[in-house]
């Protein structure tokens, strides 16, 4: 058993299963607003804003951008734990892992605030 | 003539490792690469590499052959030699002792971490455990492993982690030992499993399954073993 702190469930199955599951709800997202795009060929600015401003919608592109920044989170953790370590760039490794860890944990809740911010501005 | 390049190391000698080319009459036969570093050894007694029992069962020639892993003993010519020229380097991964011998320290920890024996406390019987037919069919494809280590250092998620990361050699032998009847200690192999590394850091990319001297799935029995762990914690 190999503790972590960083990862974002802290368990293998835990983070296997976010990682599917955010995988499909992003899956799903694209085939909606790419079959919306295509079923709207005038689309102009109003239609736009009125489907975003409906409540199921905000929730659905909500889901989506909390399933991308799990499965940033996940992916990135899994980057720089392969590649930052001690053992393939010596005893600075440990230092420079958190800070990008903690750097892309931060980047990665401040867009979903943005995403938030912006979605209930519409 | 068949043209050799071989990695040589020697680090009370060399400042660093190098290749070098033989040329080596093989008399047309599609021998195996083992007997081609037989042939070196006898013109060189200085190149140094690990063998026994000349096939594929002790597991000790495991090398990288032409750019994909294998055993020396088992691989033939026609199989490796690319443009008249063979080209034979140390098991990528792992620290080289001397020329293609490789130090296996970090292999066998991960497999001591999987506890490669079979756990049962409860009292023995007169004779032996009994398995059925069904239930010994289990191992099958997860046995055979003769520990070669081709696998694991074919796997990148290994080159970047071997102190964490089990390994498809560790995982297939903790997949034989969770599906055997017999052990009892399912729960507690399935726990010592469940972090980010030791089982997860397997993206299934099958290098493994691609090298296998002996045709083992590793990918496979590592994703019985998520399955199991799925089954258990949800």
């Amino acid at each position: 058993m190999v503790t972590t702190v960083t990862s974002l469930g802290r368990s293998g199955l835990s983070d296997w299963m976010i990682q599917r599951v955010s995988a499909f709800v992003m899956t799903a997202y694209l085939v909606f607003i790419v079959a919306y795009l295509m079923t709207t060929p005038d689309l102009t600015y109003t239609q736009w804003a009125a489907l975003h401003s409906t409540l199921p919608m905000r929730m659905f592109s909500l889901l989506t951008i909390l399933s991308i920044a799990a499965h940033a989170w996940i992916g990135m953790w899994c980057v720089l734990t392969d590649y930052i370590t001690v053992r393939l760039i010596g005893p600075k490794a440990t230092a420079l892992r958190i800070f990008f860890q903690l750097g892309m944990m931060a980047v990665t809740l401040l867009y979903v605030v943005w995403a938030i911010d912006i979605l209930w501005g519409i | 003539m068949l043209d050799v390049s071989i990695y040589r190391y020697n680090p009370e000698v060399d400042q660093e490792p190098y290749m070098q080319d033989f040329k080596i009459d093989t008399e047309g036969k599609d021998i195996m690469v083992l007997d081609v570093l037989e042939k070196l050894k006898a013109e060189d007694p200085t190149l140094v590499f690990r063998r026994s029992c000349r096939e594929g069962v002790c597991g000790s020639d495991g090398m990288n052959i032409s750019g994909k892993n294998g055993l020396a003993c088992v691989t033939p010519l026609s199989e490796a030699v690319k443009n008249n020229k063979l080209v034979i380097r140390p098991l990528p991964g792992l620290p080289v002792i001397r020329d293609l011998v490789i130090d296996m320290s970090q292999f066998y920890a991960q497999y001591e971490k999987i506890q490669p024996y079979m756990i049962n406390n409860t009292p023995a019987p007169a004779i032996e455990r009994l398995q059925s037919p069904e239930e010994r069919a289990k191992l099958d494809g997860l046995y055979e492993c003769i520990l070669c280590a081709c696998c694991s250092t074919a796997c990148p998620s290994f080159w970047w982690n071997p102190d964490k990361f089990i390994g498809p050699s560790g995982l297939l032998q903790a997949y034989r030992f969770l599906a055997d009847s017999r052990d009892t200690a399912t729960e507690q192999r399935l726990a010592n499993l469940d972090d980010p590394f030791s089982v997860f850091r397997c993206h299934g990319i099958m290098n493994c399954v691609q090298v296998c001297p002996k045709g083992l799935n590793p990918t496979k029995a590592i994703g019985h073993i998520r399955n199991m762990l799925i089954r258990s914690a949800t």
